[in-house]
């Protein structure tokens, strides 16, 4: 009895299936383990940010404007607002692009450094402070007002949320309340460097840029399921009935193809005026398609004439069954393969699509939209930010792309050797 | 050959027409009424009806689709929305300062990454092959916003060696003081992937038997790979080539934003910006169509450099 389960068992112990033989392959394969991992990190970091333990106070203002990284240290243009109520802001300290003799635009940036470096809590009663945000602020009015009925109501100033129960700014007003409530305190609340710097608002770099992977990641991975899943399906019914079906496919694949991939997301962009993840996601899901479909229906073909296939005909299988039950775990190493590689042109069609504007809403921040800040806040040298947001972007995309290599290492070893293509 | 373009370009009707079609949802019937874009916060009922009568709107599907097939056939696809220029005009315009930044990229790249393909696989395996590869790698992942914005940062803005943005009026001066900058990160980028994609395509052929052949009847190394590989790894480099001269023409556009040059990249984002629907309906499907003859012409060109392929 013993002997006849062992007996049994036997084959099943020794014949790993096609994911175990896979899965081991990969495991011998230093760089595609590492890029997993890394990848993995940026998933579980993607899952934290979206269940709200990480960096879910991201929006919180909490540096001084463009607040240098720790490891550069505080500079002179953010100790200016650092010091409690010094007389007129020091001019932005002579950097070498304003020295420059050619530089068209270097009186405008100076003029910007000196006005936005004391914008935020403005000392009462400076003739500059007074005049210099007018040029850059336009909230200066406001701030002014705001200043004013501190003063009148002078001890009861620090008092969140007093009395104006309708007002929609409340918080805002509190807050800029608290901020402005004595130097002392905006010092200790706005700290003078960040771990990895802050944006315009004095945001935290690191937990924008992580909260900003939040968003490209899962964009990318959304579109990139759906895009394969309507490949795989399209291919398969074209690959496996054939005939007209497959003539009409292969004729909407000539047409999706036709048209280059971008100008077709920008098209669809254009006409879908809405802004939003979801919008994006479609955009990038329904156009991307083409190269999923054509494989998979290549895979069908060949595979539909096998014996297994007949086999499972002669026994009465539907042929939803045969092409989803019997014939697609044999092509699924294509299709993830296909998958990954679609995340990673997703990925980076995200951002550049946020860039533009025409991606994910103001509100929500992605490495696109980060990147389009950090444009402007270069000429200023603020380098940061886009440091920040392409290292993470290369570091995700470049694991990506490794482990994409090593999958297909992995589950098709027929191919190894022929990286790239 | 004749027979064969004459069948190729029958193919290509009904994809053409798939092309239209596509469009022709897209923009009609996704993109919903285009009146209500056209006339803006302030209209009121008459003015929006005497635009959807202009544009053809109010009639059924059917003929709107007629209109749209023959505005695709006489070329003529109206004004813009938002300046009034004529489609046709804007395209004739943009069409030069785009071929000017793509034209000497696309020979740049080709000529640079053939070159260091051969270059990187003739030494395949070595600590230089797997350097290259890994230099590829990790420069491919790098967002190309990254390196448009660094390099105008330091080369333009910082260092002052070419113009920050702008362009001219003569080819010359466009091409070696405003376009040069553009062509170069161009380049950056697209070297990457062209290598890495060349290389497999010269590994192919490094280890056939007609190599051994030529080295055992004494050619020299550089007549070997810069003739016989090439030569027989060119076919798949040429479809690439060809297959990404139409995207290139967009792919370019973010440079052309960036560098604010007048061409059909940049005007793609305007138009897609001011919601000027002529605009990209005609490019879409110019485009479409210059992809489809590039595809037929890369067909051809096989022909030309390798006469074992048949056309059929």
């Amino acid at each position: 009895m013993n002997a006849v389960m062992t007996a049994r068992q036997l084959p099943h112990a020794v014949s790993p299936g096609l994911w175990a033989l896979a899965w081991k392959r990969l495991k011998s394969d230093r760089v595609g383990m590492v890029s997993l991992a890394i990848v993995a990190a940026f998933l579980i970091m993607m899952v934290l940010s979206g269940i709200g333990l990480v960096a879910k106070d991201w929006a919180a203002e909490v540096g001084v404007n463009y607040a240098p990284p720790s490891f550069v240290g505080a500079d002179a243009e953010a100790g200016a607002p650092a010091a409690p109520a010094e007389p007129a802001p020091t001019p932005a300290p002579p950097s070498e692009y304003k020295s420059s003799v050619v530089d068209p635009i270097g009186d405008v940036i100076a003029e910007l450094k000196a006005g936005r470096a004391p914008a935020a809590p403005v000392p009462d009663g400076q003739a500059a402070g007074a005049d210099a945000p007018a040029v850059v602020d336009p909230l200066a009015d406001v701030m002014k007002e705001i200043q004013t009925d501190r003063k009148g109501a002078a001890p009861a100033g620090p008092v969140a949320g007093d009395g104006k129960p309708i007002d929609p700014l409340a918080d805002v007003m509190a807050d800029i309340r608290k901020g402005t409530a004595t130097t002392a305190e905006a010092v200790q609340a706005r700290s003078p460097t960040l771990a990895f710097g802050g944006d315009k608002w004095g945001r935290d770099v690191l937990k924008k840029t992580i909260k900003g992977s939040e968003t490209s990641i899962f964009v990318g991975l959304a579109a990139a399921v759906v895009a394969t899943f309507l490949g795989t399906l399209f291919g398969a019914v074209s690959g496996y009935y054939g005939k007209w079906i497959d003539d009409f496919f292969n004729w909407f694949y000539a047409v999706f193809s036709s048209i280059p991939y971008l100008l077709l997301i920008l098209a669809v962009a254009a006409v879908l005026q809405q802004k939003g993840t979801m919008t994006i996601i479609l955009i990038l899901g329904l156009t991307g398609w083409t190269g999923v479909f054509r494989l998979v229906r290549g895979e069908y073909l060949k595979h539909k004439a096998r014996e297994y296939v007949q086999a499972a005909d002669a026994i009465g299988a539907s042929n939803a069954r045969r092409m989803f039950v019997h014939i697609f775990p044999n092509i699924s190493h294509v299709v993830l393969v296909q998958l990954s590689i679609l995340v990673v042109a997703f990925i980076k069609s995200e951002v550049i699509l946020s860039f533009l504007g025409f991606g994910v809403p103001v509100d929500v921040v992605s490495w696109g939209s980060m990147l389009n800040e950090a444009q402007n806040e270069l000429i200023l040298g603020k380098w940061w930010q886009l440091a920040a947001a392409g290292t993470a972007m290369a570091l995700l995309v470049t694991a990506f792309s490794l482990l994409t290599d090593a999958l297909r290492d992995a589950l098709d070893p027929k191919l190894k050797g022929r990286m790239g293509a | 050959m004749t027979a064969y373009i004459i069948r190729r370009l029958w193919q290509m009707v009904p994809t053409m027409l798939g092309v239209i079609l596509l469009v022709f949802l897209l923009f009609n019937w996704v993109g919903g009424d285009p009146a209500y874009v056209l006339a803006g916060k302030i209209s009121n009922q008459e003015q929006i009806d005497n635009i959807r009568r202009q544009l053809g709107v109010d009639q059924p599907y059917w003929v709107q689709l007629w209109i749209f097939i023959k505005q695709v056939v006489t070329a003529d696809f109206g004004a813009s929305w938002s300046t009034n220029e004529k489609v046709s005009h804007i395209l004739a315009t943009r069409l030069g300062p785009s071929l000017t930044v793509v034209v000497p990229l696309l020979v740049l790249d080709a000529l640079v990454s053939i070159a260091l393909a051969l270059a990187v696989a003739y030494v395949r395996g070595s600590l230089t092959d797997r350097l290259v590869m890994i230099v590829c790698t990790v420069g491919l992942s790098i967002s190309i916003l990254v390196y448009i914005i660094v390099f105008q940062y330091f080369f333009a803005y910082k260092l002052g060696w070419f113009p920050v943005q702008g362009w001219g009026n003569g080819l010359l001066e466009n091409l070696f003081v405003y376009a040069t900058l553009p062509i170069l990160i161009g380049l950056v980028v697209s070297i990457a992937p062209s290598l890495r994609l060349y290389r497999t395509f010269v590994l192919d052929e490094i280890n056939q038997d007609y190599v051994r052949t030529a080295r055992a009847k004494g050619l020299s190394e550089n007549r070997i790979m810069w003739i016989h590989v090439l030569r027989n790894a060119s076919i798949p480099i040429i479809t690439n080539l060809m297959s990404a001269l139409p995207g290139l023409l967009l792919g370019a556009f973010l440079i052309e934003r960036f560098f604010s040059i007048p061409g059909i990249g940049r005007e793609v984002i305007l138009a897609v910006e001011r919601s000027d629907f002529p605009v990209i309906k005609a490019l879409t499907v110019y485009v479409a169509f210059a992809t489809m003859a590039s595809n037929l012409l890369a067909d051809l060109m096989y022909k030309a450099v390798d006469p074992r392929v048949q056309l059929k």
